[in-house]
This record gives C-alpha cells, structure tokens and sequence, in this order.
C-alpha cells in the first residue's frame, strides 16, 4: 500500500500555484507592487500638483522670517525671527505641557487610584466619581470647559483671587513672583549641590548600616534638615543673593513677576486629570495584581498599613503599572496637540498652524510634526522599557 | 431546669444565651466605626469627602434643577441675578446641536437615519437575541449604504470608467441616461469587468490554476462593487445635501459610525498581516499601525485636510468631510489592529494546529476557528476602543467640522442668548450628552466581560 502512496505525495499532481511557498512569495510580491505604485502614484501627484501651484519645496523656508507673534515663549523669540526658531518655540511649549502634565496626572492617578480601593467608603465613592465622569468626557471638552468655563470666568486683574499675597489668579492668567539672582547666587547652589551630594551619601551608608545592625539612620529629618540648613547658611554668608520680584498691579495689569497664560493653565489642568483618570485605573489594577497573602504576610510581620503599602504593596504592584502608565504619557503628550483649540503655542498650534497658513509647505510641515511627535514616542517608550526591565521580575 | 444535687451544687445544664454584641460593633454604628473613622487620618480623610461633597453636590443640583429657568424666548428669561442654568437656551438651540445646518425640510432624512441605527444597533447588542449574522450584515454592509443615499441624497455621477479614457464608449451609446444612471459608464463598467476576468483567468490558467474560478472571483468582486456604485448612482428623486451643511450630533454620530465600520475589518486585516509569516507583509503592517500609534490624531487630521489633496490626482478634490473620515478610520484601524492582535495571540497553539489538521485552508481556519474565538475574546477592547473613537470625533472641530462640540462653541456667541449662565448651561448639556453615550459604553462592555467571564470561571 504505502509504495502505492508514496510517489503520489511526493510528486504532487496539483498546480504549483497551491503551493505555500509560491503562494507566499506572491503574495508578498504583489503586496509590495501595490505599495510601491501607491507610493509612486502618491509622489507623481504630489509632484505636479506642487508644479500647478507653484510651491517650492525643500526646507529652505525655515530660514525666512516667521513675522508673528507667540504669547508663550521659553527662549528668546520676537516676530524678526525665523520659521526654524518658530518651531523650537512651538516643541518646547509642547515639551513643557507634557512635562508638567505627567508630573500631576501621576500623582492624581496614584492618589485616586489608591482611594478606589480605600475601606473608607467616602474616599471610594468620590474616587469612583471622579474616574468615571472624567474618563468618559472628550478630552477636548475638558480643555475648552477649563478655557472658557473657568479661567475666561475669573475676575479681571484688578479684583484678581490673591493667594498668600503672592499669587494673582485673574482672566488673564496666574502671575506668580519670579525669582531674581545677584551676584553669590552660584555659592548657594553650590552649597545646596554640595548638601545632596552629602545626603545620598549618608543615604546609602545608612542602607548599609542598617542591612548590617538592623538599625539606620533616621534619613527624612536628617536629609530635609542637611537640605534646607545648608543652603540658608550660605545664602545668609552671601547676603541673600537670591530674591523674589512680586508682581504689583498698576492700571489695568500687574507688573514684575511671571505671568502663566490662562491657555498652558487650561490645557494642563484638562490633561492632568484627564489622564490621571486613567492612571488611577492602571494604579488600581496593579494593586490588585498583588495577591492578597502579601499584605496580610506584611500585617503578620507587624508592618503598618502605610509601611505595607509603601515597602510590600507598592514595588510589587510597579511592574503591572509600568506598561500602561508608559501608554498613558504618550497619550498625555499626543493630546497636547489639542492646545490648538484654546490657541497655546505648542507645536501644532505655531507650526502645523500658523507656519502652514503662512508658507503653504504642507508636505515638510506635516512630515516634520508628525515625525517629531514619532520620536518623543520612540524616547519615551525606550525610556520606559529600560525602567521596566529593572523592575522586571527576576525569576530564579 | 437546671439540676440541684444533695450537697447543694448547681450544675446549668445548657449554655447561657450570649449577650448581643456592644451596639458600637454593629449596624451603621459599627460600620461606620470600622470604615469611616478607624483612625485619626481616616476620620480627616472622611471629613474631607464629605466637605467635598457638600461643596459640590448641593450647588450643581441647584444649578441645573432648582434655580432652573425653564421657559423663555431669548436672554431675558435668564439675566435675573443667581440665575442656574437657562435650558431655553438649550432649546433653542437644540435643532441645531444636532442637526447643524442641514435644511429643515430635509431633516425627516437623518431622523430615519439615526432610527434604522437605533433599530438595528440594539439587537445587535443584546447577546442573545438570534440572527446575529443577518443583523451584522445589515449594520456594517446595508446601512452604511443607506444612509450615506439618505444623507447625501445620492445620485452621485459617475462618469467614466477605464475605457471611456480612450473615448471608446461614448461614441457608441451617447449621453443617454437612465433614472439619472449614466449608460455610457456602465457598459464601459460591465466590459471592463469582463476583460478584467478574461485577464486574470487567462493567466491563472496558463500557469496551471483553474481560470474559470479565478474568473469568477473577479466578476464577483466586480458586481459587488457595481452594486455598491449602481445604489449611489440612481437618482432617488432626493434633494443633494452638501457635507458642509450638516453639523452637529449628526456628523459625530457619522464620523462615530463611520470610524467603527470601517476600523474593524481594517483592523482585523492588520491585525492578521502582524501576525502573518510572510516577512514583508509583516513589516508593513507593523509600520503602518506604529506610524498612525505615533501621531496624535490632530496631526492627522492635518494631514488629511492639507496634504492628501495635494496626493490626489489633480482636479480630483475630496469633500472636507470624507478627507476627515478617511484620517479617523485609518487612525483607529491601527488602534483597533492592537486590540484585534491581542485576542489573536490568546488563542492557544493548539487551535490553529487543529484547524490545520482537518484540513482547512488558512481563509477558513481564520474565519471559522480563529477569528470567532479571538473576538469574543477582545469585545471589551473593542468596546473601549469605540468609546475612545467618539471621544475623539470632537477634534474635527479643529479642521472645521461643526460636529456637536463645534455647534455648541458656535450657539455661545449668539447675542440673542449671550447671559451669564449660558456658557454653563451648554457645557452641562454637552457634557451629560457626552457622558451618557460614552458611559453607556463602557457599562455594555462591563457586561459582556462579565458574561464571558461565567465561561473561564472554574
């Protein structure tokens, strides 16, 4: 029988076409072709419609003159600037959100998160709230809402909300003392450089002390004390180099001090507890990852409730967290782009906005935000996967 | 009845009844003791919340019901001081938050629209009400069809086809048309179809395949896309409505359903390409899900307003809202992609050798083994995807589409209901419309995940 067989599976009497290796390798190639004459098709047009319209392309025009004004900028930009400077403006604006962003959706999230699974119904049921209305508005929504519900509601400078006598909150943004530096300012930060430098120090050699004799220093008052003390005695030798400028009303508007325009305020509060909801989701799923036997071990061990969390809980739950939170803060950094529908200069706003209006270079403007906000994903993933393979279980 | 011995002892013979516990152990006493002041940082942290409560609660409940107005014409009915939210204004206004411009003789249009949607969502949704491959297909393949003749008004003209580029059709039959059907184009339409087949069977069958199948196929593709054009060619006898009159709850509804149709087919197909063997194909799924993972969704819309024109053919200039759509469903494919990807690689190994070992092509191992088991799997993602998706129909407004969010920032600057509350009212209307559809969602996701839970639990 099975020499009757054999030949009839070794020779196969169907069509080569039904072979997965021919198959395979058609697929593929037909695949590619496809894509290929798209991309050429995509080109060809771009090409003459370019022609037609008599736009030049290149990058040339990042040298012209941009010719308008931006109402938040970190390094020195006035309208005689060029396209180029425009757009580091409009990146550093981006930059500063995101940051400043991240930093408060963390801590919102971590605090929600936890308060979801508070025994205390009062801190659970305002959690639970606090998710669930914001995770289910438009982020959009939310930036106008602050825009124009809140901020643009605030009184006019004059009738301005003071805070301890140093903050103006008023429609036309928070103005806040800034900081002024004279001559010594570098012996303080040097002495405050020097202090830290002594507290990581003492920090590890406490760790040590402690793995050996069971008993460490106590490194909060110590460390806070050391930071604090040195420093003021330096400035205090100097002659207090180091001053705050207090705004002052005068007419209509205040003077000295920096002002934070209302949009960076809206866009930031909006982003903070937008994707500090979804934080105190990723926060709470991790918690819950941790077996409960862990905490009750920690109990066990005579570990307070804040300790069990701190030391048992919290660095178990860090690897469930880390992913997600990754995705969290590129999203939190991708939806800064929607500065453009209050009007902050981020990057979209100045570049992919103002700068296409005016120069009509669509494809290299687009090409180069898209590719911008392409590379702050790549960063902050590589970031990320490094801290996460540290955390990372290490199995026996 | 307890026992009395000679010498005096007293012996019980059962056991005292025990005392109920202290009061302060149980009932709301109790639990109040033990969950809300257990220590001195619970207790403030309840203090807290509770401040927090009564700051908020009271005053919004005032607002938007108590110190209501809730009849009015214009502005006057809300400028009286301590006002709450002035719903006339809302009424007022309402036609327009969800229908936009779209002309108000035309409305009972996207009124049947939005009904048949209702109609056939709903079955869909309840898991087990029968026909659920019928109702599929009516929702993601006939409806769209609908609705966009319904919409639009159809009647869109077609005008040429492959051969009509060489002037070969038009000599023979004229500009004769037929209910608004161009003749011309569909015999250039059926001869290109038939020489289409005629190509691609000659050649499977000179290279040894079976040409009259392979011929089949292609007819087939072709009818189904001649149907698809035949419907939006027809004329209806409807009024066209432009894109640039509809607005409001409409296009998000649009943009939402749109982005959900055509994502999840899309999806799937990437989803299968990342997880294919074929190197090259591999590869350009993954630059294409990470390229539109990459980019925030403003961008693209850029990308779709300024720059794919300038891609297209010269002349050829798509309408502002299809360019926004064709970004959404290519944005959310990649995301969906993701999610899709996720159910295929829960499926155990052994499923796919199984499929394999019966002797099934890959098309129906996928299609009958695979694909079943994996989306089941991810329906909550999906779900969350979709909620996502609507949530980010506002941005459009940015390259001025007036989708609900935008008629609702455009109804603010009319002087008629410019009050001090008018703001708030529409943002509070705006925002429990928004809650209402997006929290929907995520309840109907909590549900199946529950349902599908019952079937893992050991």
């Amino acid at each position: 029988m099975s020499d009757l067989v054999e030949p009839a599976i070794g020779r196969s009497k169907t069509s080569f076409i039904n072979d997965p290796k021919v198959r395979s390798i058609g697929l593929q190639l037909i695949a590619l072709v496809l894509v290929v004459f798209l991309g050429w098709m995509f080109v060809d047009n771009a090409r003459q419609n370019l022609a037609a319209q008599k736009i030049a392309t290149g990058f040339g025009f990042l040298d012209n003159t941009a010719g308008f004004g931006i109402s938040q900028t970190l390094v020195p930009y006035s309208e005689t600037s060029t396209y180029g400077r425009a757009f580091l403006v409009g990146l550093l604006n981006t930059l500063l959100v995101a940051v400043v962003g991240i930093f408060f959706a963390t801590i919102i999230g971590f605090f929600v998160g936890i308060g979801r699974l508070s025994k205390n119904f009062v801190v659970r049921l305002l959690s639970t709230i606090y998710v669930e209305v914001i995770r289910n508005l438009p982020p959009l929504f939310q930036i106008l809402f602050w825009y124009l519900a809140v901020l643009s509601a605030m009184p006019s400078p004059r009738q301005s909300i003071n805070l301890l006598g140093e903050v103006f909150i008023s429609n036309r943004g928070i103005i806040v003392p800034r900081p002024v530096f004279e001559a010594g300012t570098g012996y303080v930060l040097w002495s405050f450089g020097a202090a830290l430098l002594v507290v990581i120090v003492l920090h590890y050699w406490s760790r040590e002390r402690r793995a050996e004799t069971g008993r460490g220093l106590p490194m909060l008052p110590i460390g806070l004390g050391l930071m604090i003390l040195v420093p003021f005695i330096a400035m205090a030798i100097t002659g207090f180099p180091i001053s705050l400028e207090r705004p002052e009303l005068k007419g209509f508007n205040f003077v000295g001090g920096v002002r934070v325009i209302p949009e960076f305020v809206a866009l930031t509060v909006a982003l903070a507890t937008y994707t500090g909801a979804f934080i105190a989701e990723n926060v709470r799923a991790g918690i819950q990852s941790v077996s409960h036997g862990q905490t009750e071990a920690a109990h066990s061990l005579g570990l307070r409730n804040g300790h069990t969390l701190r030391l048992v809980v919290i660095p178990q739950a860090m690897r469930v967290i880390i992913p997600p939170l990754t995705s969290q803060y590129l999203n939190l950094t991708k939806n800064s782009s929607l500065a453009v529908g209050i009007g902050y200069p981020d990057l979209v706003a100045v570049f992919a906005g103002t700068t296409l209006n005016q120069t009509g270079q669509a494809i290299e403007i687009i090409a180069i935000t898209m590719g911008v906000y392409l590379v702050l994903s790549i960063i902050t993933s590589v970031i990320m996967n490094v801290y996460n393979k540290r955390v990372a279980l290490v199995e026996r | 009845m307890s026992m009395t011995f000679d010498d005096g002892t007293f012996i019980r013979s059962e056991l005292v009844t025990p005392l109920p516990p202290p009061i302060r152990n149980v009932g709301i006493i109790g639990w109040m003791r033990e969950n809300l002041f257990s220590s001195v940082l619970n207790t403030l942290l309840t203090l807290f919340g509770l401040a927090l409560l009564v700051l908020i609660v009271p005053p919004m409940v005032r607002f938007a019901l108590i110190d209501a107005v809730w009849t009015g014409e214009n502005r006057e009915a809300c400028l009286d001081p301590g006002v709450g939210a002035c719903w006339p204004f809302i009424r007022a206004k309402f036609a327009q938050l969800i229908y936009g411009f779209y002309p108000i003789e035309e409305r009972w249009r996207p009124n049947i629209v939005f009904a048949a949607g209702a109609i056939l969502l709903v079955p869909l949704l309840v898991p087990s009400w029968p026909m659920k491959r019928l109702n599929a297909l009516l929702f993601f393949v006939v409806y769209p069809i609908i609705a966009f003749i319904l919409l639009t008004g159809g009647n869109i003209d077609a005008s040429s086809f492959l051969f009509q580029r060489f002037g070969l059709i038009q000599p023979i039959t004229g500009d004769a048309s037929l209910a608004g059907v161009n003749i011309a184009f569909w015999a250039d339409f059926v001869l290109t179809a038939l020489v289409a087949a005629a190509l691609v069977g000659g050649i499977i069958g000179l290279i040894g395949g079976n040409a009259l199948s392979a011929g089949r196929a292609v007819l087939l593709a072709f009818a189904g896309f001649g149907v698809l054009v035949l419907a939006w060619d027809i004329d209806f006898g409807l009024r066209p409505v432009e894109t640039r009159q509809w607005g409001g709850l409409l296009v998000t509804l649009v943009i939402a359903v749109t982005g959900i149709v055509a994502s999840l087919p899309l999806g799937i197909l990437l989803a299968l390409g990342r997880r294919s063997q074929m190197p090259i194909v591999r590869l350009l799924s993954i630059v294409f899900i990470e390229f539109w993972r990459g980019v925030p969704l403003i961008t693209v819309l850029f990308f779709a307003t300024y720059m794919l024109p300038l891609f297209l053919p010269q002349g050829a200039n798509p309408d502002g809202l299809l360019r926004a759509l064709v970004g959404v469903a290519l944005f959310s494919a990649a995301y969906m992609a993701e999610v899709v990807r996720g159910g295929l690689q829960a499926i155990p190994k052994g499923q796919y050798e199984g499929a394999m070992a019966v002797g099934l092509t890959w098309g129906q191992m996928m299609r009958l083994i695979v694909l079943p088991q994996a989306l089941t799997l991810v329906i909550p993602g999906i779900v969350n995807s979709f909620i996502s998706l609507f949530k980010d129909t506002t941005l459009v407004l940015i390259v001025s589409i007036f989708d609900f969010l935008g008629q609702l920032r455009a109804s603010f600057t009319d002087p008629n209901w410019a009050t001090p509350v008018t703001l708030y009212t529409g943002f509070a209307f705006a925002g429990i419309v928004y809650f209402l559809f997006c929290f929907g969602m995520s309840r109907y996701s909590l549900f199946v995940e529950r349902r599908l839970n019952t079937s893992h639990r050991h």
